[in-house]
């Protein structure tokens, strides 16, 4: 499967729009088994966990209210964060973007002679774009995490934030790794292929003395770091190198140490469907002849200081990145990842993107929702996503209407022209009596109309719509017999 | 009692029919109606494609029209949630203090047409006869927003004759979303696809619910595809009897 001919650039930036982004998943059969068979094995288990666990909704509301009261002090725990991880050894730098954080980080790298790179799975070092500006700056980049060994060596973008390989099975695991590491007769059993990838990582970890990780969540009170992850892989990153730099989004802290007992909870049963997640790594600052001696955080702003001042927006920052919102979503079901445009897809990503590009950009991706409230419902942090969904459409719509290309959009005319009618009950009613004239051009003799023009065919491309019937409701309501009113 | 009904743009415009069924299950217990005709659209169009401009004049015009009456009742779940989740939020936006306070005292007179059936007249048996095998599709505005539970199950329990089917994946929506189903056509009809298959393979001749939105777009696809099953509102099957049954289902 070769990569960007199947895939659009994972680039608000340059992505095309979500409806047409879409469209190659949608006529992919392979792609949507793969999307639709993994995610329904991830909610199975995530909605036995969450249904023997009798206090969830009461962990919910302690998750949401943990991270609502530490974006409302966010500048007051980040200050503390950096003493703490100070005070233990660790160096913490600031990053206002993506372009001063990969900077940073290619020169942290070059004062390491570092010319190979292990990683840890990150989602924050995807968002800055961070593996091909170090491989542009001459440094070898190798992924640890076994989704991410899948995609790096199969030159393919993430599709989802958890389980980034997601839309990929097996058999095309094993043409992957047959092809990149040179094993013709491997096998598509996961045994052989997780063999064949633990021996091609022990190598790494062997040979490579700096690492780069993202965080899951920086302790306030000690400063300390987290990761959680499933294979241990990370694990092997934050004890064997010598040099770690962590990249991290600013929203990511928490005030106390013991706020890990309700976010870990939340956490693995929303993300994989598990009681605890099986490897929880934490470390503070450096520790003399034990891990990594020399350890650098850099904290992420990229546009999130400006979502932390918008009242409805805010809680967008909430986000402890557990996917299960795009797991819940009836239309990442259908498209997957991909077709988002961004690293971050779902209906979290539907709102985190255009923000974090400032809605500049991925204008498209708020309206890729039918706003059923799934998302909402099953998010460990009560994120209120549709609500979310909804202050960004009406932006997207104050900065479209006045365009002059806008006032011809069929949708935007049609809107603007219901709201008179609305505001009237003649003028409804006049208008009601003319589509009744109007849609017999396209009733058929069943009935029923087939096919309609400009955007009523994006419709009647797959369904059929009544016709009109003869009389409205309140045309049959004042023509009753006064008597039965 | 007395009850107004806001039969809502879209119904009053393509599906009457089950406004008058809500009439003649309410007349036929005992309900006395009132009915405005000046009623037209609650907003939700707009407010979910992002006009809160003109989704707040909608706003505010519905409440002006019903801030005098007992009881309203609507035949559509996504409407009333409309009504209780995003008026509160324009009214705070956009409205004054006296707009808020006539829509605060009117809100817990709104009821949805099963709540208004279960929770106000507290019944269940509403004398209704369906002989006919029928599925019941959960819309997300009802099942999400309004908590409606298991109402529409406990009215669909005592139609005689009714043979319920269940759906498999009740809490999946079925990609209509308003604009969402021509914003986003093809993602919109991949969702009802799916869905489709779930309502023709529980081998019912009628898929219902308590919002024609989703019907139209189910019956939509069921008709191009000669699917062999109809839609059909609740209020409609909650309607029919005996007579009437002979009449239009015969």
């Amino acid at each position: 499967m070769s990569p960007s001919a199947d895939h659009p650039i994972l680039d608000p930036t340059l992505a095309p729009s979500f409806p047409v982004g879409a469209l190659p998943v949608l006529r992919n059969p392979q792609l949507r088994k793969n999307v639709a068979h993994a995610i329904d094995v991830i909610q199975a288990k995530r909605d036995r966990l969450v249904t023997e666990k009798k206090d969830w909704q009461a962990l919910r509301t302690a998750g949401s209210d943990l991270r609502a009261h530490t974006l409302e002090n966010l500048g007051a725990y980040l200050q503390q964060f950096e003493s703490r991880c100070t005070a233990n050894g660790g160096i913490v730098h600031w990053a206002a973007d993506a372009t001063e954080a990969r900077a940073l980080i290619l020169d942290l790298l070059r004062q390491e002679n570092a010319s190979e790179v292990i990683k840890i799975k990150t989602m924050t070092s995807a968002e800055i774009q961070l593996n091909p500006y170090l491989e542009a700056g001459g440094v070898s980049v190798f992924e640890t995490d076994l989704a991410e060994i899948i995609l790096q060596l199969g030159e393919q973008e993430p599709s989802h934030i958890v389980v980034p390989a997601l839309h990929i099975n097996r058999s095309q695991v094993r043409e992957i790794f047959a092809r990149r590491m040179g094993l013709k007769d491997l096998s598509d059993d996961p045994h052989a292929l997780t063999a064949a990838a633990r021996t091609y990582l022990r190598r790494k970890f062997l040979d490579i003395p700096t690492a780069i990780s993202g965080a899951n969540f920086l302790i306030a009170e000690t400063g300390a770091v987290s990761v959680v992850e499933s294979e241990g892989n990370g694990r092997m990153c934050l004890t064997l190198p010598r040099t770690m730099i962590t990249v991290a989004g600013i929203e990511k802290v928490l005030p106390r140490f013991q706020d890990l007992e309700v976010m870990l909870q939340v956490l693995a049963r929303s993300a994989t469907g598990e009681r605890m997640n099986p490897y929880t790594s934490l470390w503070t600052g450096v520790t003399p002849g034990d891990g990594p001696q020399r350890f650098h955080v850099i904290l992420l702003d990229n546009g999130r200081s400006s979502i932390l001042g918008k009242s409805t927006e805010r809680q967008t920052l909430k986000c402890i990145r557990c996917a299960a919102c795009m797991n819940g979503c009836p239309v990442y079901r259908q498209t997957g990842g991909h077709a988002y445009g961004s690293v971050y897809p779902g209906p979290i990503g539907a709102i985190l993107t255009p923000q974090l590009m400032q809605m500049h950009h991925a204008q498209s991706l708020p309206y890729a929702s039918s706003l059923c409230g799934a998302c909402y419902e099953v998010c460990p942090v009560k994120i209120n996503i549709p609500e979310v969904l909804l202050e960004l459409r009406h932006q997207v719509v104050d900065q479209e209407r006045h365009h002059f290309s806008r006032f011809f959009d069929p949708m935007f005319l049609g809107l603007r022209i219901a709201n008179v009618l609305f505001s009237r009950a003649w003028l409804f009613h006049t208008a009601q009596r003319l589509g009744r004239i109007g849609a017999r051009l396209f009733t058929r003799k069943d009935g029923w109309i087939h096919s309609l023009p400009s955007v009523g065919a994006k419709w009647t491309q797959t369904r059929d719509l009544r016709g009109l019937p003869s009389q409205t409701f309140h045309e049959w309501w004042a023509a009753r017999p006064k008597e039965a009113k | 009692m007395r009850a107004s009904i806001f039969i809502t743009c879209y119904n009053d415009t393509l599906y009457p029919e089950t406004g008058r069924a809500v009439v003649r299950l309410l007349e036929r217990l005992g309900v006395t109606l009132d009915f405005n005709p000046r009623q037209t659209c609650c907003g939700q169009m707009h407010a979910n494609t992002g006009f809160r401009g003109e989704a707040f004049s909608q706003a505010k015009r519905l409440v002006r029209l019903y801030q005098d009456t007992e009881t309203v009742v609507v035949p559509s779940s996504s409407c009333v949630a409309m009504i209780r989740d995003q008026y509160p939020g324009l009214f705070e936006e956009l409205g004054n203090e006296q707009l808020r306070s006539d829509f605060k005292a009117l809100l817990p007179r709104i009821y949805e047409l099963s709540e208004f059936l279960v929770d106000k007249l507290g019944v269940e048996d509403v004398g209704a006869y369906f002989p006919h095998r029928v599925t019941y599709h959960a819309s997300c505005h009802g099942l999400r927003a309004l908590h409606l539970g298991d109402r529409p199950y406990q009215l669909l329990a005592k139609v005689r004759g009714l043979d319920l089917a269940p759906l498999p994946n009740i809490d999946r929506c079925c990609g209509f979303g308003g604009t969402f189903s021509v914003k986003n056509g093809e993602v919109s009809s991949a969702m009802l696809a799916v869905k489709l298959q779930d309502v023709v393979a529980t081998g019912a001749e009628f898929c219902t619910a308590l919002d024609n939105s989703c019907l139209m777009h189910l019956g939509g696809a069921m008709h191009r595809q000669y699917a062999g099953m109809k839609t059909i509102h609740l209020a409609e099957i909650l309607a029919c009897t005996e007579a009437s049954h002979a009449e239009e289902f015969a």
